[in-house]
């Protein structure tokens, strides 16, 4: 976030406005409208959370609370490609856990955390729904199938000289 | 806007028109080539095989062929899969490089192309869907539109007799007729926990109110299940008609269908059909007009495990934290915003526009004698064919895994097999030949699940598949209750504590009795069926939790710090090449003498095993 003095709050993000136009202000809209700003920012900015608290008369708190409770969002911006390993069972009993061993050691991060260059990030996600590939990992959503920890190391290193 | 007359006619016309779908003798000089686009299948790259094939197709100028995007054929290890009707010639593992010859050798030159033929488990080519072992024991109900209509095109639906159900309620059928079939059909709730579906229509419609509302639970959270995602990919209008149905029957004019985010493609068919519908005059007010007004949202879910629960569903409908609340009252009295309100899983509506059409007695004559119908499972894990299987109840586990599945891949032995994820259990060598019903299933210790069959073989830790499970229960939980809060943690601390060979019996004795009063006294399923992987493990495979624990030794080396490095000289060749990669010299010897490790050096990396080329350690 930048320092610029937000008080008064007359720089409205007008990301945000599009976001928040198409719903009703109606408090059940919370979790539809934080799947929104999620997919747009790729986090839950701050500021978003301010906008919609005003929007909808959420207090800021119950806002924090619906953030932390939910998997699906991240109170911190991932790195610009996102690693998700998938731990479903199925990938699991296919050896997923290796796929997501040889990550940790290849980025030297641990899941939920991002290199410091801000490249990568690492996520463990359950069932994408691919069982049929399994075991899988997806960079920024491009599914990668029936991995190995060698294909995966290929893949960033790929990603790596981007 | 279109008039009952309207949708008549193009039930009557489309249904001529796509007639080759599902008639092999279909007199036709038309082809249509269907590509799988569940989430499976465009994973590796489906839609760029459809691309290709039109983008062929228009160069050519090639006349009467189309190409069509389905729902999930089901045999997704295959994927992706490509169909040509009305021939119904069956292309496996199809690559966007590989459609020119598809075009050239079977739509131009009338031959099979042979490379791309799946090959079935005896090794024979199969040429059509149909004669897959893996069909043969299938019985699709609740998938019966998947792999053969458009998802996104309402008329191909309503080709093969949709909305049809929906019309003979509102003209010919009470409320009450209507439960009254639905109850005589012997249908129980899909989602797991088998309530007669009859009974929840009835209380609801009972309960006081005005306002009323029909809820669909598809938040699918079992990982590695995705039979609900497969439905509402391959026909999302089953499940928006029969919530139709259902709010006619209990008297809501309004529905939710609440679906994990992590589901685009589910996500955006259902949107895409409920578009249609709106337009078409199906969905909203006064329709055909009958004085019935209906209409359906969709509401995404955003990745908690206990939303899948119908009481924490609600509270996130709402926009709340997905807590589940204390029942009673139940939701057919207490339930969105306090109203009275119908929950039911995916596949459980699926089943309902059948029942309409086909009749409680036929209904009730598929299955056994308490388990009526069919059931959608998610088959992975160490199994030939992974996919999607529907089959009638009563099925034994044996052919599901050996007929359908194919058995088990790479000459290994099958060990257990996991129904209903983190809160199921296993199912040993021993019960492979039960039959798969409710009752059946719970008498052993497991239960029906969602749908969710994982197949392990015999390399597979049943302890360290107990810790896994356990850690995504204390993952999940929601917190509102102590005995799922701290006692699932408390059992994962016992289980590593096992996997690490630091437990002695008086920790077996303390997870087990934890496993009790968790089951007993959390508030919600989630928590009293968190311990069933634990207790159905320990039922079956005690001997491996005990030589877990006294001998510290892990049978299968899943457990990395009870595995032991050791050199096998019978197999060893002597040739140095684990010495000579070991990262910390554990492995002493010479080509002469031959090669040991020394198993206080060495940290268990498993480089060794890995570079041997003889499999020697």
């Amino acid at each position: 976030m930048d320092n610029k003095c937000q008080c008064g709050g007359d720089q409205k993000d007008e990301r945000m406005e599009k976001i928040l136009k198409p719903y009703k202000q109606d408090k059940s809209n919370l979790i539809q409208i934080l799947n929104d700003v999620q997919e747009a920012y790729g986090y839950i900015p701050r500021d978003a959370q301010l906008a919609i608290s005003e929007y909808l008369g959420v207090p800021m708190a119950e806002i924090y609370g619906v953030i932390t409770f939910y998997s699906r969002f991240s109170l911190k911006p991932k790195g610009k490609y996102n690693v998700a390993v998938c731990l479903g069972t199925a990938c699991y009993v296919k050896g997923s856990e290796k796929i997501l061993d040889k990550l940790k050691e290849k980025l030297g991060i641990d899941v939920g955390q991002t290199t410091k260059d801000g490249k990568f990030s690492i996520e463990a996600t359950r069932c994408i729904g691919a069982c049929g590939l399994a075991p899988v990992f997806t960079v920024n959503g491009e599914v990668y199938g029936k991995a190995t920890p060698e294909l995966l190391e290929k893949v960033i290193d790929e990603y790596m000289n981007k | 806007m279109k008039t009952l007359e309207e949708i008549r006619k193009i039930r009557e016309e489309k249904r001529k028109e796509l007639d080759l779908r599902v008639n092999l003798k279909a007199n036709t000089v038309e082809k249509h080539i269907l590509v799988c686009r569940g989430t499976g299948c465009t994973s590796s790259h489906s839609p760029q095989i459809i691309e290709k094939f039109r983008e062929i197709i228009k160069e050519k100028n090639i006349q009467n062929v189309k190409v069509i995007q389905t729902g999930c054929f089901g045999l997704c290890s295959k994927g992706p899969i490509v169909i040509i009707r009305p021939e119904d010639v069956f292309y496996s593992m199809v690559k966007p490089e590989d459609c020119e010859e598809i075009i050239n050798t079977h739509i131009l030159g009338g031959n099979l192309v042979e490379r791309l033929l799946c090959k079935d488990i005896d090794k024979s080519e199969v040429k059509r869907l149909d004669e897959l072992n893996f069909y043969k024991k299938q019985k699709r109900i609740a998938l019966k539109n998947c792999g053969i209509i458009d998802p996104e095109n309402i008329d191909e639906y309503i080709a093969f007799d949709g909305y049809k159900a929906l019309e003979k309620v509102l003209f010919e059928m009470t409320a009450e007729e209507v439960i009254n079939q639905i109850s005589e059909s012997g249908l129980r709730g899909r989602g797991g926990a088998g309530f007669p579906t009859g009974k929840k229509w009835e209380f609801t419609r009972i309960a006081k109110g005005t306002q009323k509302y029909v809820v669909c639970n598809a938040d699918e959270g079992d990982p590695g299940a995705f039979m609900d995602r497969s439905i509402l990919e391959g026909d999302p209008h089953s499940v928006i008609e029969a919530m139709m149905i259902a709010g006619y029957s209990i008297g809501a004019d309004k529905g939710y269908i609440y679906v994990r985010a992590e589901y685009p493609i589910a996500v955006q068919r259902l949107k895409v059909a409920i578009n249609q519908a709106r337009e078409y005059g199906i969905l909203g007010e006064n329709i055909f007009n009958t004085g019935f007004n209906f209409d359906v949202d969709v509401r995404l879910g955003a990745g908690a495990f206990v939303c899948g629960e119908e009481t924490a569903l609600l509270e996130s409908i709402e926009g709340k934290t997905g807590r589940p609340r204390l029942k009673p009252p139940f939701p057919a009295n207490y339930g969105l915003w306090g109203k009275p309100t119908l929950i039911n899983n995916v596949e459980t509506y699926a089943n309902v526009t059948r029942i309409i059409l086909n009749g409680a007695k036929w209904y009730s004559s598929i299955g056994t004698e308490k388990s009526k119908g069919t059931k959608v499972f998610a088959l992975g894990g160490n199994v030939v064919n992974v996919g999607l299987v529907e089959v009638p109840m009563g099925t034994t586990l044996r052919e599901i895994v050996f007929d359908i599945g194919g058995g088990i891949p790479g000459g290994k032995e099958f060990k257990a097999a996991q129904t209903g994820g983190p809160s199921g259990g296993c199912i040993p060598k021993e019960h492979l030949d039960i039959p798969i019903d409710y009752e059946s299933l719970s008498e052993i210790g497991s239960m029906m699940g969602s749908g969710g069959l994982i197949i392990m073989d015999d390399t597979k830790c049943m302890v360290n598949l107990a810790k896994f499970y356990l850690g995504f229960i204390v993952d999940e939980s929601c917190g509102k209750c102590t005995p799922c809060r701290i006692g699932t943690k408390r059992m994962l601390e016992i289980l590593e504590k096992i996997t690490e060979g630091k437990a002695d019996m008086e920790d077996l004795e303390k997870l087990e009795r934890l496993a009790g009063t968790v089951k007993t006294s959390s508030v919600c399923g989630l928590g009293q069926t968190a311990p069933n992987p634990v207790l159905s493990t320990l039922r079956y495979f005690r001997d491996e939790y005990l030589e877990h624990i006294k001998n510290k030794n892990c049978p299968t080396g899943e457990c990395k710090a009870l595995s032991h490095m050791q050199i096998n000289p019978e197999k060893c060749k002597k040739c140095g090449l684990c010495a000579r990669n070991c990262p910390v010299g554990a492995i002493i010897g010479s080509r002469e003498e031959g090669y040991k490790i020394d198993v206080d050096k060495c940290i268990k990396c498993g480089l060794c095993k890995s570079k041997c080329n003889f499999k020697a350690i």
